[in-house]
């Protein structure tokens, strides 16, 4: 990659102390990004992507450990000290969070949130703060934005309260947004405004954001390269347009084929992935997916695939047996 | 186009009457009589009274009279002066006692549930003693060491209320700590202090309110049980309690004397039971959708 990353994550590790034993939530993972830039992290529930996304935040649970590096505009995150990492927050990384049920305090009003955020980190007096808020509120498509101000979450729609979100999110100008799951709480046709709204954005400020999500489809047209995360571990990575055309790592396309199909003929079964993830706190020797793989072979229940580029230099996966023939599913 | 702004109006119109009606009759006559009591116990050096604690040996236990509203007890002092001087003490105790317990108690489980780890621990044990040990016992071992006064009554039973009061607040901080919004608080760059003033604390304070007017209400029944047993105000000082106690001898002759401060302690403890129950339904998130 010429571009120099924003962001670096290098072989992070999380593990959570759970009464089972140790639970490796994130094994070894590296990821990059650059400014302006969207990654695209996807997986099943459970596979590490939100312990992911904290340990870049380092908002992970006090009881886990953290190991390897987060390199955000050359310095490492958790090794800068609280008061440096707070500062960086507030004007650096942002994060949009998946319920917005429970993301904003019930008993402040919206500009009340709005506004001391502003405050606190722009240093604004109250008429510079409530003057940008309603700039803000229009900014993410919010109409009577002088009105919200004085309006409670309780007194808003699902996406009306992710749009406030994600405009509280934006009010710092951060050079990282990370949106966990931003669109799973909301209905279909209100998910496709947030993310339109997500990626113009984006890409008006020139901002890098990282967008965490179950569904391929979602990354599909938003999203510059995707990750592909599997019991905590990256299991394919390659440039958006690549990883759809031809996509290697039969996990990846056994997610893809889980969506179901509009023009799927009537009654057709969804080809689900049978079985189910292993269990974390017993980690297996071979590869994680392969107690599921059709493609597995006794190598794979033997040894753990490294994450490589075998053909193309921005191409990873992590697979013995990688698909040989375009899956040319499309979305 | 014009019907359904007309429906709407109406709608919104109707919002307001709805919320009026949900609290009901009771509500506001239980609001009524705080008042009463709140501005004759204030105001009760201006109103026109004879003094509580002058003696009359001559009209002892008197029937209700122009000069003796409510009558006189047993050692002649005026009933009615000394009901309302008596709703002085106990609104004084069963306020300040109150806010010890909500001030110290609100402040430690907010810690406890915020922070977590050996501190939680540390608080819910002293917690746990604290409510071990018998209150009465307590009550006497103080009053008996530090003497009888207002001061040290509002004290004990402030002291006593902590507890409940911390696990309110543990309790609701431990649920609102998890949501996002304290997550995303923390990773706008929030410092602990501020996540939990101005994050936490409205949150909490919604509950606490409503369980703060309950806890007035049991302390104006524990000062008034305290002062029947002689623990509590000393004697001259009225107060409804010890005049409850002092009316138990001649209930025989005279049952008003013991039936009336009874009575006023009835109501205003009902009063501050039905707000505080009130409130604490409006406030329930339950209901709302918080």
């Amino acid at each position: 990659m010429t571009v120099p990353a924003l962001l670096s994550v290098e072989d992070v590790a999380v593990d959570l102390p759970t009464p089972r034993g140790n639970l490796r939530a994130v094994d070894h993972v590296d990821l990059k990004i650059a400014a302006g830039r969207t990654l695209g992290i996807v997986g099943e529930s459970g596979c590490g992507k939100t312990m992911l996304s904290r340990a870049i935040l380092q908002l992970l649970p006090k009881k886990a450990r953290l190991s390897g590096r987060v390199l955000f505009d050359g310095q490492d995150l958790p090794r800068i000290g609280a008061g440096a990492l707070r500062r960086l927050r507030a004007r650096s990384l942002a994060v949009v969070f998946q319920d917005p049920m429970t993301s904003l305090n019930p008993v402040l009003t919206i500009g009340t949130q709005l506004m001391e955020t502003l405050r606190e980190h722009l240093a604004l007096d109250h008429a510079a703060a409530r003057a940008r808020s309603i700039a803000l509120l229009a900014e993410v498509g919010i109409p009577a934005p002088e009105q919200r101000l004085k309006q409670y979450p309780h007194e808003l729609s699902g996406g009306m309260r992710q749009r406030v979100a994600i405009a509280i999110a934006l009010s710092c100008e951060p050079k990282l947004l990370i949106a966990d799951e931003p669109t799973t709480a909301l209905d279909v046709t209100i998910q496709a405004q947030i993310l339109d709204l997500l990626a113009r954005e984006q890409r008006r400020r020139h901002m890098a954001m990282i967008l965490i999500t179950h569904d391929l489809g979602i990354v599909a047209g938003r999203t510059d390269e995707v990750a592909v995360m599997y019991a905590g571990r990256v299991v394919e990575r390659a440039p958006t347009p690549k990883l759809f055309k031809r996509m290697r790592m039969p996990y990846t396309q056994a997610l893809l084929a889980a969506i179901p199909k509009l023009d799927a003929p009537p009654h057709a079964p969804l080809p689900a992935i049978s079985g189910r993830p292993p269990d974390p706190t017993q980690p297996l020797d071979g590869c994680s997916f392969s107690p599921r793989c059709s493609h597995a072979g006794v190598r794979c229940h033997r040894e753990k695939p490294v994450l490589r580029d075998v053909e193309e230099a921005d191409h990873h996966y992590a697979c013995f047996n990688p698909l040989e023939v375009a899956a040319g599913l499309g979305s | 186009m014009a019907t359904l702004e007309l429906t709407i109006r109406e709608r919104i119109a109707a919002r307001p009457a709805r919320r009026a009606s949900r609290l009901g009759l009771l509500f506001w006559l239980a609001i009524g009589w705080m008042a009463l009591i709140f501005a004759v116990a204030i105001f009760a050096d201006l109103l026109p009274l004879p003094s509580p604690t002058d003696m009359d040996m001559l009209e002892k236990r008197a029937a209700f009279s122009g000069e003796h509203w409510l009558g006189t007890d047993g050692l002649g002092r005026d009933e009615l002066a000394r009901l309302i001087f008596g709703a002085r003490t106990s609104l004084v105790v069963g306020l300040c006692a109150p806010v010890i317990g909500v001030v110290i108690g609100g402040a430690l489980g907010m810690l406890a549930g915020y922070f977590r780890g050996r501190f939680e621990t540390l608080v819910v044990g002293c917690m746990d003693v604290l409510l071990a040990f018998p209150p009465l016992i307590l009550a006497l071992a103080v009053t008996a060491y530090l003497g009888q006064s207002i001061l040290n009554l509002t004290l004990i039973l402030g002291v006593l209320g902590i507890p409940a009061f911390t696990r309110v607040a543990r309790a609701a901080t431990l649920t609102l700590s998890r949501r996002e919004f304290v997550i995303a608080a923390q990773a706008l760059g929030a410092t602990h202090a501020r996540i939990l003033l101005r994050e936490l604390l409205p949150n909490v304070l919604l509950p606490l309110t409503a369980f703060f007017l309950v806890g007035v209400a049991i302390t104006i029944v524990a000062e008034g049980a305290l002062s029947f047993l002689g623990l509590g105000v000393p004697p001259p000082e009225p107060s409804w309690g010890s005049m409850i106690g002092e009316g138990r001898e001649s209930l025989d002759i005279a049952p008003r004397l013991a039936f009336l401060p009874a009575i006023a302690m009835f109501l205003s403890v009902l009063s501050f039971n039905l707000v505080g129950d009130r409130l604490r339904a409006l406030t329930d998130p339950r209901q709302g959708t918080l």
